[in-house]
């Protein structure tokens, strides 16, 4: 019982809290795509792959005294940041267990920006296509964002390394 | 003249309770509407499990994906014909994909996808572009044309006016399922202006924008979408319906993997417990199938899956109480324990299930919230978003309402040895702190 739940907020205070929402999809998002086993459910939504579950279940997590989310104004915008809280902390141990079977992908997620996190996830989205495909489609799809070869180089050997 | 331009001899109407007539013109369409994978939409029901609620909520998905396409075409061919900001080459691939939209779901299609992990926007590209009838029709139109079908319906499509008509916060699916369900359920709410809305919708840029004379018929439809959430799709029995029936899946899942002899075996099931069915296998299943297996074990050996396959057919559902999770996650272990005691297995009795809704988002700059906001055209060319017009909008905007039920087999608690075990769980549900 709860243990989707359960394993959103052990992601959370594995990473020390994370902020901006869209990197929070993107984190869970690529996650998935390694086989560590969260069920929300995703679709392609403007920014890329997006979950409409894991949005609820971390309102959910907010409501219930686990989650605290705090307004960031980073000028000439805000951001969300999400932390674990003390009562949290206490949920976090009906899990049992990590679902990370390596804490450091958490970290090593955090550590990336939104944007590449956004490109990370995008070209995973279309992963069943070749990877002169996968770029032609991230194009189409992000035209606007206009990320450079070394981005997206990068990216790939990003998603490489979180494989091996 | 080409099979993509190719037009009946005669146009063919649908009856229709909502829109009155759904017309076609186009071969293509009609060869659509006659292919196998859209005539079995008719075996899935729209509204699932709401049927044991709303007597009347029996239609089908096919009804709907019809209504869609009827949406999309009076669009296509009388709003937006002409207008330089709308790309007439995109009319018969947005009128495919409204067709066609719905085509991967599956038999009570949210409770199967969580038990098998399946994912029904997967099948729908899975069926566009493999196989099927639908496949070699879409392929006869153009190379590539069905792979564009399936973007629209996947949202990576260039085109963004094309994706909003099928997938936006203000879309021809929406307006469909709201008055559908509405007249099917015989619910009073879900009612909203939809003429007024279409001759109001223009194409601009890279989205479907809304002349603001119009806001009011939109904050009509958005209290109707609100109310449909809350009135209809999230009622408490049908979601105890829907906990029944993902446990009964689960169960036989659960069964077939301890090596258990099914009187009925599973056979349909068999390739989804272990994960390697065939697209072939996907569309052999309906609503027929599920119940029939339901219907025949219901004399299963098993106790369990015995009863919770009576508990459906008959309809003899879970009850439910409020439930906050923040606070008695931790009763919710006791009470389970205290299940375990009296002999009545908490996996398969004792459900905890929340829904949450959000009518309508906005845009934070920042954040950049996946949902597209309604924009309104200004008389001066302008662009505003809709909750900045709209106090009634604003009012409901970005706020997620949540609700958690925890369903239980009351009559379990009540008969039979144990009394005072079971007693104390009555006691417990009752207190409402549970």
């Amino acid at each position: 019982m709860l243990q989707e739940h359960a394993k959103i907020v052990d992601f959370i205070a594995t990473a020390e809290g994370v902020t901006g929402r869209k990197k929070l999809q993107k984190m869970i998002y690529i996650m998935k795509k390694m086989d560590i086993p969260f069920q929300e459910k995703y679709e392609f939504h403007i920014y890329g792959p997006y979950s409409e579950e894991l949005t609820a279940r971390v309102h959910e997590l907010c409501d219930m005294g686990f989650l605290s989310e705090a307004l960031e104004d980073k000028g000439s915008y805000v951001q969300y940041k999400y932390s674990v809280t003390e009562e949290g902390q206490e949920f976090r141990k009906v899990l049992g267990k990590s679902v990370l079977d390596n804490p450091l992908t958490a970290e090593k997620l955090n550590a990336k920006s939104g944007r590449f996190l956004e490109l990370t996830a995008t070209l995973l989205y279309f992963d069943n296509l070749n990877r002169g495909e996968q770029i032609d489609k991230l194009h189409v799809v992000k035209g606007k964002l206009n990320f450079t070869a070394e981005e997206i180089d990068e990216a790939f050997a990003f998603i490489e390394e979180l494989r091996s | 003249m080409s099979y993509a331009t190719q037009k009946l001899a005669e146009e063919k109407v649908f009856k229709d309770p909502v829109h009155r007539y759904v017309h076609v013109r186009d071969q293509v369409i009609w060869d659509l509407i006659n292919s196998r994978e859209v005539q079995r939409l008719r075996r899935i029901k729209q509204l699932g499990t709401s049927y044991l609620v709303f007597h009347g909520a029996e239609h089908s998905r096919f009804n709907h994906s019809l209504g869609v396409y009827e949406i999309v075409r009076r669009i296509s061919d009388d709003i937006f014909h002409g207008r330089p900001e709308w790309d007439e080459s995109e009319r018969l691939v947005v009128l495919c994909a409204a067709l066609l939209h719905d085509l991967g779901h599956g038999p009570f299609s949210h409770s199967f996808e969580k038990v098998f992990a399946l994912d029904h926007e997967a099948f729908t590209r899975k069926i566009l572009l493999g196989d099927t009838e639908v496949n070699e029709i879409l392929s006869k139109v153009s190379t590539g044309f069905p792979e564009k079908v399936a973007e629209v319906i996947a949202k990576t499509y260039s085109n963004k006016q094309v994706v909003s008509l099928i997938s936006s916060q203000i879309d021809a699916d929406r307006m469909d399922y709201l008055q559908r369900d509405a007249y099917y359920t015989g619910v009073s709410y879900g009612h909203f202006d939809m003429e007024r809305i279409l001759r109001v919708m223009r194409p601009l840029d890279d989205q479907v924008v809304i002349k603001s004379s119009g806001m009011h018929a939109v904050e009509d439809y958005i209290m109707s979408r609100y109310q449909m959430y809350w009135q209809v799709y999230f009622h408490p029995v049908a979601r105890s319906a829907e906990v029944i029936l993902r446990k009964i899946l689960q169960r036989a899942k659960e069964l077939h993997g301890l090596g258990y002899k099914f009187a009925q075996p599973p056979t349909h099931f068999l390739s989804f417990f272990d994960r390697s069915f065939t697209l072939k296998e996907y569309l052999a299943l309906d609503e027929g199938v599920l119940m029939t297996y339901f219907q025949l074990w219901m004399t299963e050996r098993d106790p369990i899956l015995a009863d919770l396959c009576d508990r459906f057919v008959n309809r003899r559902l879970f009850q439910y109480v409020d439930f906050d999770p923040g606070k008695d996650y931790k009763k919710l272990g006791e009470l389970a324990q205290l299940f375990h005691s009296a002999g009545i297995d908490p996996e398969y009795y004792l459900i905890d299930d929340s829904t949450s809704d959000l009518p309508y988002d906005f845009y934070r700059p920042g954040e950049e919230e996946e949902r597209l906001p309604i924009h309104l055209l200004m008389p001066n060319g302008d662009i505003k978003e809709l909750s900045r017009l709209s106090q009634i909008v604003d009012a409901i905007s970005g706020k997620r309402r949540t609700d958690y039920k925890l369903y239980f087999p009351a009559e379990l608690l009540i008969d039979g040895k144990k009394k005072a075990i079971k007693q104390q769980i009555l006691e417990m549900l009752r207190e409402g702190g549970v």
